[in-house]
């Protein structure tokens, strides 16, 4: 198993929440990885901790939501769940587009903000 | 969630009370205060706020109808949420957007070529270089984690290399790719060949500003790789199963190893070739010239 764009990976997605957190500390991330974007939630965990130290995210939160991987066969019309991003429909076509589960996004942040 | 400030009352978020607020709650009233009003007193909501209030007191009884709110403060660090949704690899997505914006103006053909360590990219790029070049003109841009060793080799052929020698990293990315275009100044109409890290998964995920990626199977790792590292086959548009003069020596399955290919990418170009004996290069080299347009 190769942890290395994972890496990488956890490092944009740090860069991505600094570049947004307005100066503010980061309480908490949160990321969808769908389940076809050959992204390990558990390696990014594994990253995130050593990549927040020193940062605004340093005792943030990681929330990874993984979307399930979703595919629509282009022979029948039809929607099948996909656990690989590949697969083969009932009707034994493997024409299919995948039309979720690629996601690798930041969806959004919670700054402190403190107000009295 | 607060529809006025945006701040979470999630399960997640700790809700604390600095002390300095504390003593103000716990502060005597004054004989004005308590005149002003009768049974002031304060409360901490459950959103970490206090409200100083009085209740007019009927028949023994409070309601709290009609309650004078005295003072209300926030006390707790509030919770801001930002809606982001961006794409994690942004960054590099918009730098390979430059690279093939750069490609398409200058009518160069940028491949991607990827595969496991050993599968021969190296042999197959440079037989393609010194059968084409008199046709067409061709760069390369090296990967690999070290040595110069690939790029001597294309410099055999006199064709203008670039190497680059990603460390620790396991692919290529858009950003190193902009920066070997500075050195390596490809000619317009031409071919450029970027020979990615060894390595059939994270090169996948990295958008290089490619025209194609361009994967390479030999005979000699196993029908099954398709299906194996499937997100390398469904990215790449063309595959090249090379060393097929050893298909004699092997129990390799050709049929199945194409099947595979073409079930996690039905519209995957494939092509069987030898970079020693030549074999099936035709069909590649026609590929590469029209593609190229020249």
């Amino acid at each position: 198993m190769s942890f290395m764009h994972e890496l990488g990976i956890t490092r944009n997605i740090i860069a991505i929440a600094i570049e947004h957190s307005q100066g503010a500390k980061v309480k908490k991330v949160v990321v969808e990885i769908g389940k076809l974007a050959a992204i390990l939630p558990d390696a990014i965990r594994f990253c995130f901790e050593a990549c927040a130290k020193d940062t605004p995210l340093e005792h943030s939160i990681l929330e990874i939501r993984e979307i399930p991987g979703l595919a629509y066969c282009n022979q029948c019309k039809t929607r099948i769940s996909l656990s690989q991003p590949f697969g083969i429909c009932n009707c034994g076509s493997s024409q299919l587009e995948i039309i979720q589960g690629q996601e690798l996004q930041v969806k959004e942040l919670e700054l402190e903000e403190q107000c009295v | 969630m607060c529809i006025d400030c945006g701040c979470s009352t999630g399960a997640n978020i700790k809700i604390s009370k600095p002390e300095s607020i504390e003593n103000q709650i716990e502060k005597p009233q004054t004989e004005q205060q308590k005149y002003s009003f009768a049974n002031a007193h304060s409360h901490i909501l459950s959103d970490g706020s206090v409200v100083t209030h009085s209740h007019k007191i009927t028949k023994d009884k409070h309601s709290h109808y009609n309650e004078e709110v005295v003072e209300q403060k926030s006390l707790r660090p509030t919770t801001k949420i930002v809606s982001l949704e961006k794409n994690v690899l942004t960054v590099n997505d918009n730098l390979a957007l430059e690279n093939r914006n750069f490609f398409r103006k200058q009518n160069i053909l940028a491949l991607n070529l990827v595969s496991s360590p050993g599968a021969g990219k190296t042999t197959l790029l440079v037989r393609t270089i010194k059968e084409l070049q008199t046709e067409i003109s061709f760069s390369v841009i090296e990967g690999d984690q070290s040595t110069t060793k690939d790029a001597e080799k294309i410099k055999a052929t006199n064709c203008d290399v670039v190497q680059i020698n990603t460390d620790t990293a396991c692919h290529l990315e858009a950003k190193m790719i902009q920066e070997s275009l500075n050195h390596l100044k490809p000619k317009k109409n031409s071919i450029l060949a970027i020979e990615n890290v060894g390595n059939l998964v994270c090169p996948a995920l990295f958008d290089l500003g490619e025209y194609a990626k361009v994967v390479i199977l030999s005979v000699t790792e196993g029908e099954d790789k398709p299906i194996k590292y499937p997100h390398m086959f469904r990215a790449s548009s063309v595959m090249i199963l090379t060393k097929i003069d050893l298909l004699p020596y092997l129990d390799f399955d050709v049929t199945s190893c194409i099947n595979y290919a073409l079930n996690v990418n039905p519209k995957l170009k494939v092509f069987q070739v030898s970079a020693v004996t030549g074999e099936g290069l035709k069909d590649w080299f026609n590929w590469l010239k029209k593609s190229s347009k020249i």
